[in-house]
């Protein structure tokens, strides 16, 4: 008999699964739960934008397309880097690369710039899949702890004090899954005067790029004096135009760096789905309104579920960005696991431990509000519950 | 600030003011004023709910009546609107572009009851010229709510 593992790779091994795998299913299992849990949009994608895939559909275009992408979308993103968030100078035929989401582009910036034993510094708590994709290439990843004092921001001191000789690339994913914190430009600068000089390269994960409240724009560290050379931005369309089933993003960066992951993406990809790339022109070029109007109703849900867990005695941060809220739930006087394995058992609502996005998330739950304002009452009213019988 | 009240209420009219509050960022006191204001302007009209009956086998029976009038001089439609309005059978009342003047939803418990509502009560008015009633079969959706799907949600419980 075949002894797997031995056979499948050590490294994927030792990757640990994702550690609330266990919780999932349960939840899965379980009927009439009442879900706070999932990172994806509630809305579906807009009408014209699904009819533009439609309409490539007849009109017959179900072959690959170039390996990079079909140039018209290379170069709406570009338009749209430049026109949302000032970023200037990218060139559409070298510097743009679609991808198969945000993930696969995130997937090939890290192997296309790591070599074993480079270190990665990655801000956390933070979305699961850096870590597990710096230690397929051999990296070695190097969590930098963030607080909430600081809204969960990194600052330059916490980014100085962890680069040594071997630090290669720091992840900087703002807006944030799972807190829901943001960079602003001043913050931005901070960071660029750290890496000023160095050869240090960023991955700026900006997938919520578009969700951004209290009327702050995303600013992109792409923009920040110094930084557009060593940066590669990672975003995509699932997020701000409700696309998560399109499986379409994208890579900007120096044309070095996309070309290596062209070749990459060549070889395991060929090329992003070919219907979802005509889907994607129609969002850059007609879909501002769509993104204003989500944006507005995010909005709203945002400040009432920030009011209900600071009502229910839960601290929250006010959260400017993502569709995430991160209340710390250390009052309870459980951990993070023990609060959503209770929470949901004894009152069917789902939500995700803190933890989840590393160490440093203990004492915290990931909550999403990509759900409508009756649904976030009525979870809100089972916690208020929970609470109650915690404290009696 | 009314405009994103009404907005916010039209979807939810369950909110409460602290809640709304919250939502808009401002005080409740403001948004109490606001909401009395907007009452008392006759912008907000009422709260119904949104029921499929035929899932309890009581369903009743619903028509639309495109109706064409003659209108009064001086009054126009509003005369006759008005008037048709009045009967308690008729659930909405438009005033409408193109081949007819009125669209009228009436309900009733029978398709008889639906009948006589035409031939004793809007046929005789003075100012209908003519009226054509077409049965509803079935509802699918009703002022934006699906009638007939499940409500679930295809995303999973949790994803990262
Ligand atoms: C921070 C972050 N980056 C990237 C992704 C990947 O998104 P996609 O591959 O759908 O573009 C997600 C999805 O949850 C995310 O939260």
């Amino acid at each position: 008999m075949i002894d797997y593992s031995k056979l499948i790779n050590k490294t994927i091994q030792s990757v640990k699964p994702s550690g609330i795998r266990k919780y999932f299913d349960i939840a899965a299992e379980m009927d009439d739960v009442i879900s706070l849990g999932v990172g994806e949009p509630d809305f579906k994608t807009p009408w014209h934008i699904r009819e533009a895939a439609i309409q490539s559909l007849n009109e017959g275009k179900t072959r690959y397309t170039s390996n990079s992408g079909i140039l018209e979308l290379r170069d709406e993103i570009c338009k749209y880097y430049e026109r949302r968030f000032g970023v200037k100078g990218y060139n559409y035929r070298t510097d743009c690369l679609v991808s198969v989401g945000g993930s696969e582009a995130i997937d090939l910036a890290v192997r296309c710039l790591i070599n074993p034993g480079d270190e990665v510094l990655i801000p956390e708590p933070s979305f699961v899949c850096y870590t597990p994709i710096v230690a397929m290439s051999g990296g070695v990843p190097v969590p930098i702890r963030t607080v909430v004092e600081n809204d969960f921001r990194l600052t330059g001191d916490e980014l100085r004090a962890a680069i040594t000789p071997k630090t290669k690339m720091l992840i900087l994913p703002y807006p944030n899954n799972p807190t829901g914190g943001i960079m602003r430009k001043e913050h931005l600068e901070e960071i660029a005067e750290v890496l000023r000089g160095t050869d240090i390269m960023i991955l700026s994960d900006e997938i919520y790029a578009e969700l951004t409240y209290g009327g702050i724009s995303h600013a992109s560290i792409a923009a920040v004096d110094g930084m557009f050379e060593r940066t590669v931005i990672v975003s995509g369309f699932s997020k701000a135009y409700s696309m998560t089933g399109w499986r379409l993003g994208y890579a900007l960066g120096p044309k070095e760096v996309i070309a290596a992951m062209t070749k990459l993406h060549q070889y395991a990809i060929m090329s992003a789905p070919t219907n979802s790339q005509y889907a994607a022109i129609e969002a850059l070029r007609n879909g501002d309104d769509d993104v204003r109007d989500m944006l507005k109703e995010y909005d709203a849900r945002r400040r009432f579920i920030v009011d209900g867990f600071n009502k229910l005695g839960l601290a929250c941060f006010e959260p400017n960005g993502a569709f995430y809220v991160f209340p710390c739930i250390q009052s309870s006087g459980l951990t993070s696991d023990e609060f959503c394995e209770k929470l949901l058992y004894s009152k069917k609502v789902a939500v995700v431990p803190g933890n989840a996005f590393g160490e440093c998330g203990e004492g915290f739950i990931r909550v999403s509000y990509c759900y409508s304002i009756s649904h976030i009452k009525e979870a809100l009213k089972r916690i208020g519950d929970f609470l109650d019988e915690c404290k009696g | 600030m009314k405009k994103e009240i009404i907005n916010l209420l039209e979807k939810e009219p369950q909110l409460t003011n602290a809640e709304l509050a919250a939502m808009l960022g401002i005080s409740e006191e403001e948004v109490a004023a606001q909401v009395a204001e907007l009452k008392k302007m006759g912008v907000i009209r009422g709260q119904k709910l949104i029921v499929n009956r035929e899932l309890i086998g009581d369903s009743k029976i619903t028509a639309l009546i495109e109706i064409k009038v003659t209108p009064k001089s001086k009054l126009g439609f509003d005369a006759i609107a008005h008037q048709i309005a009045e009967f308690e059978e008729v659930q909405s009342l438009y005033l409408m572009s193109g081949g007819f003047d009125l669209a009228v939803t009436v309900t009733g418990n029978t398709f008889h009851d639906v009948a006589m509502f035409v031939a004793k009560r809007l046929s005789p008015l003075e100012s209908v010229v003519s009226t054509a009633t077409h049965f509803i079969l079935r509802p699918y959706k009703e002022l934006g709510i699906k009638m007939n799907d499940s409500g679930t949600d295809d995303r999973g419980i949790v994803s990262l």
